[in-house]
């Protein structure tokens, strides 16, 4: 029988490109420190830490979270350290969650942190690999073609991923933390920016940030100690598939399908455009809006562009999507899946100031990573599930 | 606590150079064989989680490759620890203990060969202070040896006795590396590689992987004549700064041990995760290894050091020992980090 599973704390850095003022250490202790403040806690109550970051090629450290040890308060507690690709901020607030829902644990601090500017990610994402074929190409060359293929499928107006781009910068002006607040930002700024990878242009990419993401995850018990509302966990889903199988729909991924599928499943979710009141989901070119309306269910097929379109994903519209501005605005990219899962929690715990949504009671975090291949999700809600 | 049981183990033949073959090859038929012989179809298990290191072939996410080794179509669910194994089994284990899933396969690799592990693990110190040093892996291992020695609480023939005790039980383990019969006098007349490590009293860089299965409760029992039940698992961390430490003492692995057999001794056997000979001896202290403790029939580390499956190889091979009928209870030790920074304990018995 699974304990139920509470956030009762949230921090997260300011992003930038550069946080040249912080050591890795204080980058993560930036985080850590607010998440333990917001839930009322000091280093000494917490029972494990659990922490994730995409590659180590990044920053160029093997296993940082060694050297981190002290800086986390760690001596001598249980620490895991989870590394799923782009996906990795929302796995390892999930295995976090399930030290406290099988009753390990009663306070879990997870983070999950990025300092992008120790190293040029492109390159370390692309380094050539001995009996493979090279693709040399950045995440942006490799997701290009996937959403002309999209375009093409869909029929959806070429000028889309413009609409979604404007929409998420304009919602990080309201989001203190945000790492691209443009003030200026419209239609034709992102028109008139570079081409990059065709559809995909400069301003409908996300940053490269320096950022980490903390929260404080306890028990029920432990919960009702706690000084502001917390965030119930209502479900957890993760699934993955391989890179290269040649069957896959790498447009429509059946492992981001099923695992939303097992999500609702456990959330007693049957229309989720209806039932969740706010998204925070994994869009890191500005396409990805659109293509996840589909692959989560929130339209048919074919149709998630017209949500995009009508404004339906806007922050006044029925079903908003990122209303932090999303990782457009921040990416520190093993950081971006947990401030997803973060932003979701602050909605329902009514704590996302200016980008607060009126009346969120059910909110949604998703991330994705790899090839469009590893998923993982989380509802939370104001109300504790039955 | 449900029950949970490791109920099959497999691992590839340890070698200093796989040369031409990749990680996913040395994964594959270690990942089939290990799932053939639990017994469950490939698609009846719940959930798979891996332990690798980026660092190792110097590539970024090098995991999401490995993961064509255990065919995940349909999609399954799956996660992946930049860590030795023995914390995927951890996670593992956490997974069975939710109730969402029955079982678990975990797997780990390391390509070693591929770059020179003593520069490689070296990146693993205090990026700012220490890492621009270059001090290799054994440098750094041989400061807490040199020290050990200084307070009197080793010397330099009790490291080449492990040695060569390491050595010999490696005779049977047809996927170690290093075995043989070597005296004590031979070992100490090999030159030092960081004084007052020798060559032997490193591990050796090794290629190699390895898989296991665990499943709950009566799933266990019906797959498996004489599963090795988990009693316990436990892991903890140290701090990491060279001037923080005493590097004589391993408190976290004496607490882990401490939580993983709930104070009750009597230990047929132990495979521990010492990757230098005088590691072995802190260990045996550290994790109340007393009386007629059989350490390491398989040869340990000292034997074949696969880095990331090291720790789940000491796992499956205790395991093994409760299988096969030879060992009653068994505590398995894994470790990781400069100097046995982090460590974990997995406490099993045949009841």
């Amino acid at each position: 029988m699974k304990q139920r599973c509470a956030v009762v704390g949230i921090g997260q850095t300011h992003h930038s490109a550069k946080r040249a003022d912080l050591s890795m250490a204080g980058l993560v202790r930036e985080a850590a420190l607010r998440a333990l403040d917001d839930a009322g806690l000091g280093w000494d109550d917490i029972d494990a830490l659990v922490v994730g970051k995409a590659p180590d090629l990044f920053e160029g450290v093997m296993m940082p979270e060694l050297y981190l040890a002290e800086a986390l308060g760690a001596q001598g507690k249980p620490l895991l350290r989870v590394h799923t690709a782009g996906s990795v901020g929302g796995s390892t607030a999930l295995v976090a969650t399930q030290l406290i829902e099988a009753g390990i644990h009663e306070r879990v601090l997870t983070l999950a942190w990025q300092k992008q500017s120790e190293s040029e990610a492109t390159w370390a994402s692309t380094a050539a690999i001995p009996f493979q074929v090279p693709l040399v190409a950045g995440a942006g060359g490799y997701f290009a073609p996937i959403i002309r293929a999209y375009i093409r499928r869909s029929g959806a107006p070429e000028d889309v991923g413009i609409k979604v781009a404007v929409k998420d910068r304009r919602n990080a002006v309201k989001n203190p933390y945000a790492h691209l607040r443009k003030e200026d930002i419209n239609y034709d700024t992102v028109k008139d920016s570079m081409m990059l990878w065709d559809p995909i242009r400069y301003l409908e990419c996300c940053p490269s940030s320096d950022g980490a993401c903390a929260m404080v995850l306890t028990s029920e018990k432990a919960a009702a100690a706690a000084p502001h509302a917390p965030a119930w966990v209502h479900a957890t889903a993760m699934r993955s598939e391989p890179t290269m199988f040649p069957g896959r729909n790498q447009i429509n991924p059946q492992a981001g399908r099923d695992c939303a599928a097992d999500l609702y499943k456990q959330a007693g979710i049957t229309a989720p455009r209806k039932q969740l009141d706010v998204a925070e989901i994994y869009v890191p070119f500005s396409w990805y809006e659109p293509m996840w309306m589909e692959n989560l269910g929130f339209s048919e097929l074919d149709e998630g562009w017209k949500m995009s379109e009508e404004g339906a994903t806007a922050f006044d519209g029925d079903m908003p999507i990122n209303p932090s501005g999303g990782v457009l605005s921040s990416n520190p990219v093993g950081a971006s899946g947990m401030l997803r899962f973060a932003e979701a929690a602050m909605q329902v715990r009514g704590q996302a100031g200016q980008h607060q949504l009126d009346g969120a009671r059910l909110a949604l975090g998703h991330a994705y990573g790899g090839g469009s291949q590893f998923f993982s999700m989380w509802i939370v809600g104001k109300e504790r599930p039955e | 606590m449900r029950e949970v049981a490791v109920i099959s183990f497999a691992q590839s033949e340890a070698q200093a150079d796989a040369g031409g073959v990749n990680e996913v090859e040395i994964l594959m038929p270690v990942v089939s064989k290990a799932v053939e012989r639990s017994g469950i179809e490939r698609s009846e298990i719940g959930f798979i989680v891996s332990g690798s290191s980026d660092y190792l072939c110097g590539v970024s996410f090098s995991f999401v490759t490995a993961l064509d080794a255990v065919g995940a179509w349909p999609p399954v669910r799956e996660s992946h620890v930049e860590m030795d194994g023995a914390w995927a089994l951890y996670e593992a284990w956490v997974k069975i203990q939710t109730g969402e899933v029955d079982s678990a396969l975990i797997y780990a690799f390391g390509k070693c060969s591929q770059g020179n592990t003593d520069e490689v693990l070296s990146r693993q110190l205090d990026p700012y202070f220490v890492g621009p040093l270059w001090a290799g892996n054994a440098s750094i291992a041989a400061l807490q040896a040199r020290t050990l020695i200084d307070d009197g609480k080793l010397s330099e023939a009790d490291m080449a006795a492990v040695v060569r005790r390491s050595h010999l039980q490696a005779i049977d383990n047809t996927n170690a590396q290093l075995r043989g019969d070597r005296s004590i006098e031979e070992l100490l007349a090999e030159p030092y590689v960081a004084s007052p490590l020798r060559r032997f009293d490193c591990a050796p860089s090794s290629d190699g992987a390895a898989a296991v299965v665990i499943a709950a409760g009566d799933l266990a029992r019906k797959l498996c004549r004489r599963p090795a039940w988990i009693e316990a698992m436990d892991h903890r961390i140290d701090l990491h700064g060279l001037g923080l430490r005493d590097l004589t003492d391993c408190p976290s692995a004496r607490l882990a041990a401490e939580r993983a057999s709930g104070g009750k001794t009597g230990f047929d056997i132990a495979e521990i995760h010492a990757p230098f000979s005088h590691q072995e001896i802190m260990l045996t202290e550290a994790l109340g290894l007393t009386g007629e403790v059989d350490i390491n029939p398989s040869g340990g580390a000292l034997a074949a050091d696969p880095v990331m499956a090291t720790g789940l190889i000491r796992i499956g091979e205790a395991a093994s020992r409760i299988i096969d009928g030879s060992a009653g209870r068994a505590l398995a030790h894994a470790s990781s980090g400069p100097w046995l920074q982090q460590n974990l304990v997995c406490a099993l018995g045949a009841a």
